[in-house]
């Protein structure tokens, strides 16, 4: 994603490279949608010890950056995944994993950490709800106090990787405001049913709670922190989903590129007439655009930079209608081909329209960008 | 410049160059008035030039003057760090902006590039002190884009050339005291193979300049006609008939100025915007009483992404080109970007302000209107958008050049319009 990845980032990419050309390629990410599997956990503990869910995660908890940027480091794995349209919940994980280590009682969570940094678990970030748009500071799943922890009742939606996560980050409201619990999917009352998915092995599932049961060490954000904390998570979801996004789109146009100089049509290579070079041209200074500011979200969040908040909003708000443009594009550039199950562009469409419109729309990310901006008035 | 600059800068870094610089305007540089953003938007006046100089003198008095230039010939040899920190610690001062483009960012570094040693002693020091400004002659009346196309001529006699043609779109020339100027010296070459560039003073015999009005009132831009103008041998740059090779590099600066990719650019802004900022466009959906309509704030802070995403894009792409991974024709990336942003941020703000760009009590809304009127300005100047979108093709991506009638064809044989 950036020019200037260290030799020690290059090496991690080149290897995380190697292990999804070789155990995951596009084959197989075909296999396991027909199937109806997410990923395998199996494939995912061997991933994890390659490292990747050891970067985002606070030192202090055990998390091991290459660069001293974790998330920029996670993003080289995200944007791998991206290329390969790999399965696999890797931003739920670190999300969940970047919440719980800079929890205020990191200490309750070690075991689940540690699981999680392993690939032995996964966990994933359930912030939607049935109906609602992206509002994570909204929810309706209701936490009534309980002795000293909390009983969570309601249901969450649209919660990735929801059937083969081991743990729920659930945002939920409590008498005094938003907190957010660690749920264990195996907890009494919970009961998960998989929705229909537009990605072929990123599906989705409906996560109904009746009456769970929250012990006080469950409680990751008590109330008084939600906003901050809930702020540092959509940082950390934007920068790995743009970083994945900006991973499919390289390949896509890689391989749209080729294409425009391998056919020829009139007796001349696609790639020879003006009105599509233009185009190509337009495409690769959106495709660089989106990497310059998929790496700016990256590293403004790594940093916990006072601009990080605004510039994941900044990122949603542009690439996430802009890839899908170009890859729209790109299936124009392939003719017929291009809307057959038979060509791997779809796989790339799917994930990136995934993508564009889950942990906020381009439009919803406009909006909260103005607020960021204290366009209202008497905001300043 | 003082001498405390050469034993400075072995020992300090970005940040306490930034703190001295700070404390340095405070104390020396001339404070904005309230209200005024210091940037060439709404134009440039004729005050501004000789002003300029005298801004120019105050920062090289300073030891803030050509940043990035080496230090034998007037700078301080510093990397862009140091540039963007000054820049950033300019704001509220008023800065001599139209020095940047294109005498800082454009003309003088081609003088650095491919300029011989007398050339570079003679002039870098001099614009770095502020006591000389430089213009482009490159485009010509017959026709922009096709640069190498030039018609203007210039024909050896003994030690001197006799300059005859006329340039166009050069901005500032009145103002100006020397030009790159870029001429016919082979007719029988093909176009590329018979050019030479010419360091040419401005104002002598058989120069003459006018200057052109533009839609939105401005009168920058000039046209020159030349009436066999004397040019000594020792004003040419690089080669004679090598010209091309120096304009190339011209170019490659111009794309990177107007881009936004400059390192020789001081004290922020670039090439005057044709569209509202940020700040702007949320003070006229408050003025208007649209600051809670959504559709409104959306637009805002789809602008405020495109200014960031372009900030970002400029980073990347100077980084690339850098360190070799992008090629030197990727500047195109940030001079198409920067066009096509420029057209939606004013199509925005007439979006947001209505019909206040058409008539209102506040002439900032009508000049808003204005400057919508000017949008393609910023997809023309500086080389088209198409122009761009063929370097991306053609020499980022790698794809078939289009086809040329007169390629490798002595240009005086090439049809040419009427």
């Amino acid at each position: 994603m950036d020019f200037d990845l260290t030799a020690d980032q290059k090496l991690f990419r080149s290897t995380t490279r190697e292990f999804l050309e070789k155990e995951m390629p596009l084959t197989r990410v075909r296999e396991l949608g027909e199937r109806g599997v997410g990923f395998e956990p199996d494939w995912w503990r061997r991933g994890s010890e390659l490292g990747w869910n050891s970067l985002v995660a606070d030192a202090s908890a055990g998390g091991d950056s290459i660069s001293g940027e974790g998330l920029v480091d996670a993003c080289i794995v995200a944007e791998e995944m991206g290329r390969l349209v790999s399965p696999g919940p890797l931003a739920g994980t670190n999300v969940v994993l970047a919440a719980l280590s800079e929890a205020a009682n990191a200490d309750a969570h070690a075991e689940v950490i540690g699981a999680l940094m392993a690939g032995e678990a996964t966990a994933s970030w359930a912030v939607y709800e049935p109906q609602q748009g992206f509002a994570p500071l909204e929810p309706g799943v209701r936490a009534e106090p309980d002795g000293s922890g909390y009983v969570l009742s309601g249901g969450k939606d649209r919660v990735d990787s929801g059937d083969q996560a081991d743990f729920f980050l659930v945002t939920a409201a409590g008498p005094d405001g938003v907190v957010q619990l660690l749920v264990p999917a195996a907890a009494s009352g919970v009961t998960v049913t998989p929705e229909p998915s537009l990605d072929l092995v990123r599906r989705y599932a409906r996560v109904d709670l009746d009456g769970v049961r929250v012990p006080a060490d469950g409680v990751v954000v008590p109330a008084d922190s939600a906003a901050a904390a809930i702020s540092r998570q959509v940082q950390v979801a934007v920068a790995l989903q743009s970083a994945e996004t900006v991973g499919a789109l390289g390949r896509v146009f890689e391989f749209t590129v080729q294409w425009a100089f391998d056919r020829y049509s009139f007796g001349r290579p696609l790639a020879s007439y003006q009105a599509l070079k233009h185009r190509f041209a337009d495409m690769k200074t959106w495709l660089e655009a989106c990497t310059a500011t998929a790496s700016g979200a990256a590293h403004a969040a790594s940093a916990q930079a006072p601009d990080a908040d605004e510039l994941a909003s900044v990122a949603k708000s542009y690439l996430g209608a802009r890839a899908t443009d170009i890859i729209q594009d790109c299936v124009q550039m392939h003719g017929g081909i291009g809307v057959t199950w038979e060509h791997d562009i779809h796989l790339y469409l799917r994930r990136a329209t995934v993508n564009r419109v889950m942990f906020g729309t381009p439009s919803e990310h406009r909006r909260r960008l103005a607020d960021i901006l204290g366009v209202r008035q008497g905001e300043q | 410049m003082p001498d405390q600059i050469n034993t400075v800068q072995e020992i300090e870094d970005v940040e306490s160059f930034r703190l001295r610089a700070r404390e340095w305007l405070a104390g020396n540089m001339p404070r904005l008035a309230p209200g005024d953003p210091g940037t060439l938007e709404g134009g440039i006046t004729d005050d501004r030039w000789p002003r300029a100089r005298e801004l120019q003198r105050l920062l090289w008095e300073g030891g803030f003057a050509g940043i990035c230039y080496p230090r034998e010939y007037g700078g301080l040899g510093l990397p862009i760090e140091y540039q963007r920190a000054f820049n950033e610690e300019c704001a509220g001062y008023e800065m001599p902006l139209v020095l940047n483009t294109p005498t800082f960012s454009i003309c003088a570094p081609v003088v650095l590039d491919m300029g011989n040693e007398e050339q570079k002693l003679q002039h870098l020091p001099a614009v770095i002190r502020g006591d000389e400004v430089m213009v482009q002659f490159l485009s010509e009346p017959r026709g922009g884009s096709d640069l190498a196309g030039l018609t203007t001529r210039a024909t050896r006699d003994g030690d001197v050339f006799i300059l005859n043609g006329a340039k166009i779109w050069s901005s500032g020339a009145y103002a100006a005291d020397w030009a790159l100027c870029l001429a016919r010296t082979d007719w029988e070459a093909p176009k590329h193979r018979g050019l030479t560039m010419f360091l040419l003073k401005v104002h002598q015999p058989g120069v003459e300049i006018k200057r052109i009005k533009q839609v939105d009132g401005n009168n920058e831009f000039c046209q020159e006609f030349f009436d066999d103008v004397v040019v000594p041998m020792a004003n040419v740059v690089g080669e004679v008939n090598g010209g091309w090779a120096v304009a190339s590099r011209q170019l490659f600066h111009e794309r990177n100025a107007v881009g936004g990719g400059s390192p020789y650019v001081s004290g922020g802004g670039g090439p005057p915007r044709r569209a509202p900022r940020t700040g702007t466009l949320v003070d006229m959906a408050r003025a208007t009483g649209q600051a809670d309509d959504p559709r409104v704030r959306e637009l805002v802070a789809e602008a405020h992404t495109i200014a960031r995403v372009q900030r970002q894009l400029i980073s990347r792409v100077s980084d690339g080109m850098r360190t070799g991974q992008l090629p030197p024709p990727a500047a195109n990336i940030m001079r198409l970007f920067g066009g096509e942003s420029v057209s939606r941020q004013a199509e925005i703000g007439v979006e947001i302000m209505g019909p206040n760009v058409a008539a209102s009590d506040d002439p900032q809304m009508v000049g808003y209107g204005t400057s919508y009127l000017m949008r393609q300005g910023g997809s023309l100047g500086g080389g088209s958008t198409e122009m761009a979108r063929n370097a991306i093709s053609e020499r980022v991506l790698g794809m078939p050049r289009e086809y040329a009638a007169d390629r490798d064809v002595p240009f005086s044989q090439v049809r040419q319009g009427r």
